[in-house]
């Protein structure tokens, strides 16, 4: 079942993706293509999956009906994300419970934010309206993916996270209009997450370098997505009074904005699991995939 | 089992791949298929067909030129200008 | 009938929170999203009910102290293994339906009973798709066992006898409303944590 029109040859394989073909599952491609591929999917869906984790407890707690309900069906969808997602790298070649046990195990990586605790209700707020934000960017440049099945479900991914921001930036609204406890909680929150946003797209590899888009699995560079980020976000931010804990951080005259270079050591030490609440998450995950192994077993046969 | 899904968006529409569902019966795949297919309201039907049931159609023979068959293989340019001055010539 | 709506609303509040519990640790990632599903249509349910009896349902659902909450000890056990988180729900599904269907029948919230009724009926068939593949797993059998006495609290006596028939086992002394297990506290204490702390009738 070979393509006929994919070229069974890495440079020509590389002229295809960047003039912009598409890859299907079936077609021949670079060994380093696969294995990049599969690497970089498997890290979204174990994102997806361990983003749930901080924020399950605040759905066990949230304030009023209406809340819980929105926070369930954000929760909700990123699961189904990761569900579609480990679809993809299955058809690519490697089981979910591989990669499910990979993650447990600690051998596989997954976004720096998710490896940070969440201490209030401004948490809440601030992760479904920045975090959510940062990684749309991210996303929507992944339509462009050049392997067809992961650009595809990035369209319904996609979709469903348009609600995720118009969610947050509610909670957030609503507490800066509260009290002033209530805006404290937020401002505090927004000082703990600004560090790990400003890391989330990576650091500033120019995309030239970057095998990824050399591919065209990413169709953006890191800088590119994070002064998307901060040109969307910033005065947003700024708007409702609340401050950034960045003093360097302005927009220059040519649009661009300029902030205090980011930790790149700690995004390394997180995201190589050892985050603050990385073996937290990571156990909590394992000892219920052991304790109810008996029920795949039960289901996964036919 | 691999279980492919269609889904309809609206009526009118044709169904459209969607995605896959890996699931022991079509009792448990159409349980799953209605939650990631169908949970916002984004679909008014959806097709459950098991992987091994689709057979794939991919390579096509078209060594010879049959250009004719398509309407890229015809240039009426050339000849619709002679046709129109021809005309033109006969009635002035 | 009030004190019926509220056991009712509290049922679903409750139980949707101890569904919800099994967000990111559920052993499908399909069985996350059923149960997140179920989870929001519980307490969409709670809503609609505590709409019914107050003009502020989140006061309702949410200021009340610990021993003004009517839900039956069944929806508040702590359960967070598998076997007995499906027996719980299967059991649950059969005594809703039969307190559904009763009101029905009531001229004044026979339309809200029938709304609820018709979203049941996915979770019935989700119950019933997990009962019969668990039925011979020792681990769900056991369960239903143990939780047996705590689901006939669900209904009012007089609509055990057809609980007992449809579940098929004898009907035994029911675990009653009105006293709560131990594990209510702690659950009503997590749910109300963020609530409680800011001064009552904060917007959030």
């Amino acid at each position: 079942m070979a393509a006929v029109e994919i070229p069974q040859d890495e440079q020509a394989f590389l002229a295809y993706v960047q003039a912009g073909g598409q890859v299907e599952t079936a077609d021949w491609m670079p060994d380093d293509y696969r294995a990049k591929l599969v690497k970089f999917i498997e890290m979204h869906g174990n994102s997806e999956l361990m983003g749930v984790l901080p924020e399950r407890e605040w759905i066990l707690r949230a304030p009023t009906l209406q809340r819980k309900l929105a926070l369930t069906a954000k929760v909700q969808d990123e699961v189904g994300h990761a569900q579609l997602i480990y679809r993809v790298v299955e058809d690519l070649g490697k089981p979910r419970e591989r990669c499910l046990a990979d993650l447990v195990d600690g051998k596989a990586k997954f976004h720096n934010v998710f490896h940070y605790p969440t201490k209030t209700w401004g948490d809440v707020g601030v992760i479904a309206w920045l975090v959510d934000a940062a990684a749309i960017i991210s996303q929507k440049a992944l339509l462009k993916c050049s392997y067809a099945p992961y650009a595809r479900i990035m369209k319904k991914i996609c979709w469903e996270e348009s609600f995720h921001i118009l969610h947050g930036r509610d909670v957030i609204l609503a507490m800066v209009t509260g009290t002033p406890a209530q805006f404290e909680l937020v401002q505090e929150a927004l000082n703990r997450w600004w560090g790990p946003l400003m890391q989330f797209h990576g650091n500033p590899i120019p995309k030239e370098e970057d095998p990824m888009y050399l591919w065209r699995i990413k169709s953006q560079g890191n800088e590119e997505a994070r002064q998307q980020f901060l040109e969307g976000y910033v005065p947003q931010i700024w708007e409702l009074g609340l401050t950034v804990p960045d003093t360097k951080l302005r927009r220059r005259d040519d649009g661009v904005w300029e902030y205090s270079e980011p930790d790149w050591d700690e995004l390394m030490h997180v995201v190589t699991g050892h985050g603050p609440k990385t073996d937290e998450r990571l156990a909590f995950r394992r000892r219920f995939l052991d304790q109810e192994q008996w029920v795949r077993d039960a289901v996964l046969v036919a | 089992m691999i279980y492919e899904v269609f889904r309809r968006e609206r009526k009118g529409q044709a169904f459209e791949h969607a995605g896959s569902v890996v699931a022991p019966d079509t009792e448990f795949a159409e349980a799953w298929a209605r939650e990631q297919y169908g949970r916002r309201g984004e679909s008014v039907a959806l097709w459950l067909v098991p992987r091994d049931a689709i057979h794939d159609v991919e390579d096509w023979a078209d060594e010879f030129d049959l250009k004719y068959r398509r309407v890229d293989g015809y240039s009426i340019k050339a000849r619709l200008k002679e046709a129109r001055e021809r005309a033109a010539a006969r009635a002035g | 009938m009030n004190e019926l709506l509220l056991g009712l609303a509290d049922d679903e509040l409750v139980i949707g929170w101890r569904d919800s519990e099994w967000t990111g640790i559920a052993p499908l990632l399909e069985e996350d999203v059923a149960f997140s599903s179920i989870a929001q249509n519980e307490i969409g349910h709670a809503r609609a009910v505590y709409e019914r009896l107050t003009d502020d349902a989140d006061a309702l659902a949410f200021d009340r102290p610990l021993d003004e909450y009517r839900c039956a000890p069944l929806v508040e056990l702590r359960l967070l293994d598998w076997g007995r988180t499906i027996a719980r729900r299967w059991l649950y599904e059969v005594a809703d339906e039969i307190r559904i269907t009763a009101l029905m029948e009531d001229p004044d919230v026979g339309g809200l009973a029938a709304k609820i009724n018709r979203e049941e009926a996915y979770h019935r068939m989700h119950a019933e798709m997990w009962r019969e593949r668990l039925r011979d797993e020792p681990r769900f059998r056991d369960a239903v066992t143990e939780l047996w006495p705590y689901a006939l609290g669900v209904v009012l006596p007089a609509q055990r006898e057809e609980l007992a028939a449809r579940v098929g086992l004898d009907e035994v002394e029911a675990v009653e409303r009105g006293l709560h297990t131990d594990d209510f506290a702690p659950l009503w204490d997590e749910m109300t944590m963020v609530r409680r702390s800011a001064p009552v009738g904060s917007q959030w």
